[in-house]
């Protein structure tokens, strides 16, 4: 039972993270292999807030997506500089000088990292079924904030911004505006499941946030479909739970998420549940379907 | 009244290349057709007005406003919109939200862009009148890219104009486009002058711009050679020269 509660709870702040770098890559069309620096940050905010200043989990929770979206507006600045590659190799050097501050300065508790992090109990409950709630609460937050972004003036400015930023600046959108602030949300969101994941984990060191995890992340919004909502939530739960159901190919997990992102680009580049994937594409056939058949009847 | 737009002395280089060598260029209440051949510095003067690119010297002056040190996006929200040469349509969207983005100028730099929602009736319905103005409206739930050249066109003018501008900058919007289609866009840009706008046009058929435009700007080498009404330009001798060579 515990096994798949803490499944459960890794398959959330992974669903988070995808979601969070959905925002920045499919909404605003940045795309960045920096993502497990924001949640690292996160991570590091709570965990040194709990243990060396004695702070409860919600102070932590709160601080880490504060701070973190405060990093992201400053590391987002690459964005308003380079673009394409460009981009992709600056937030991923992102990623690496983040995390040799983790590894190499003492305050962040170096190689050793941080341990004896606490686990929040709620009302006295110690199993982790509210630890478990508590993650997914989380992410249905980071779903509503995707879903009302899409909806909002901000997500047409940073669709527009993903499309073409010349056209965007010409109807008006300050395009380093949008950028930093897809920046930010992307960034805060990372950075509280962070958080959740520092005090789940109780323990946190720098390699858990290296850029083999950014890629991991990217794999999972690339492999569900870029840019919808519900493709980053698929790409993060199967990813994040094939490996573990199939113990035998633990070992060969990062091989895979490279093989499926090879296949993806090669076959279904708009992901499995893109807008014009051939899953999509066959969903939506069998609804029509069957709303014909029902007016039929 | 002053000029809907002056400007003054305008150079513009890149790196020893002069694209723009002092150009003085005043538009008022009127159809201004900017004309002359390839790398005359015609697009470089849009650019530079438009705020996408900013001038090496001269000043940029919209309703007795210096605009020529200010971002395309406040550029835009003060009342200059344009179209691109090469169309810029935002091809994964629909044709009714590239002019929703339009009709979004106003609101990007406020704090209701975080809390409205774009797909209000509202607007929805603002972005109908516009696109039934420009005859886009059976294509309102197509995607932009889908559309064939001369829609996308249209598209550009229709986007523009949510933005409310009160000068539009039309660069080569007959490029590519039948003669009846445009005949259709002279149309459209007639109407669109009647509603009081300065529309300053890039063209490169004669026909179309002689027709359209009541005054003409001839831009060769990054100089202003001959302006005035069409029949005056046809007839000057240096506009002729510079389209033959010699």
């Amino acid at each position: 039972m515990d096994y798949f509660i803490s499944l459960a709870v890794f398959a959330g702040i992974w669903v988070v993270l995808a979601l969070s770098l959905n925002i920045l890559m499919g909404y605003a069309g940045q795309v960045s292999l920096g993502q497990a620096a924001f949640f690292g940050i996160g991570a590091y905010t709570s965990g040194i807030l709990a243990l060396k200043f004695d702070q409860p989990f919600v102070v932590g929770f709160f601080a880490a997506i504060v701070l973190t979206g405060l990093v992201g507006a400053f590391l987002g600045l690459p964005s308003l500089r380079v673009r394409h590659d460009f981009l992709v190799l600056a937030t991923m050097g992102v990623n690496f000088v983040v995390v040799a501050i983790f590894k190499y300065v003492d305050f962040f508790g170096g190689a050793l990292g941080l341990i004896d992090i606490p686990t929040p109990r709620f009302f006295g409950i110690t199993n982790e079924i509210p630890y478990l709630i508590l993650v997914w609460l989380y992410v249905g937050v980071a779903i509503l904030v995707s879903w009302y972004l899409s909806k909002t003036w901000t997500g047409l400015a940073l669709n527009t911004v993903r499309l073409n930023e010349e056209a965007a600046a010409a109807v008006g959108v300050s395009v380093p505006r949008f950028k930093i602030y897809a920046f930010i949300i992307s960034a805060a969101l990372a950075g509280g499941a962070g958080s959740l994941y520092a005090h789940y984990l109780k323990s946190l060191f720098p390699d858990n946030f290296y850029f083999v995890e950014s890629i991991v992340i990217l794999s999972m919004v690339v492999v569900g479909g870029v840019g919808t909502l519900r493709g980053p939530i698929l790409g993060a739960i199967v990813l994040r739970a094939l490996p573990e159901l199939l113990r035998d190919l633990h070992d060969y997990r990062f091989a895979m998420y490279g093989g499926l992102i090879v296949l993806m680009m090669l076959f279904q580049p708009m992901g499995l549940l893109g807008d014009e994937s051939t899953l999509m594409r066959g969903i939506r056939r069998i609804l029509k379907r069957e709303v014909t058949n029902g007016r039929a009847a | 009244m002053g000029a809907r737009l002056e400007a003054k002395h305008i150079v513009k280089r890149f790196g020893g290349l002069e694209a723009l060598r002092g150009v003085t260029l005043t538009a008022h209440d009127e159809i201004l057709g900017l004309i002359g051949p390839n790398g005359a510095g015609k697009t470089t003067l849009f650019n530079v007005v438009s705020g996408f690119l900013r001038p090496t010297s001269g000043e940029v002056i919209f309703e007795q406003r210096a605009i020529h040190t200010k971002p395309m996006h406040e550029i835009t929200r003060l009342g200059i919109a344009r179209t691109f040469q090469i169309v810029k349509p935002f091809s994964d969207l629909t044709v009714l939200d590239n002019v929703l983005a339009g009709l979004g100028c106003h609101v990007y730099p406020t704090p209701r862009a975080f809390a409205e929602r774009y797909h209000a009736p509202q607007k929805i319905a603002q972005a109908r009148e516009l696109l039934a103005f420009t005859e886009l409206l059976p294509w309102a739930d197509t995607l932009a890219g889908n559309l064939p050249i001369g829609l996308q066109r249209k598209l550009e003018i229709a986007r523009a104009l949510g933005t409310n501008p009160r000068l539009l900058l039309l660069d080569e919007p007959a490029a590519g486009l039948t003669a009846g289609e445009a005949e259709e866009l002279a149309a459209l840009i007639r109407k669109l002058r009647a509603q009081d706008k300065t529309i300053i046009v890039i063209e490169h058929n004669m026909a179309f711009a002689m027709n359209l435009c009541e005054r003409i700007v001839v831009l060769a080498q990054g100089e202003i050679i001959a302006q005035g009404t069409p029949a005056q330009v046809q007839n000057d001798e240096r506009v002729i020269n510079a389209y033959l060579g010699h």
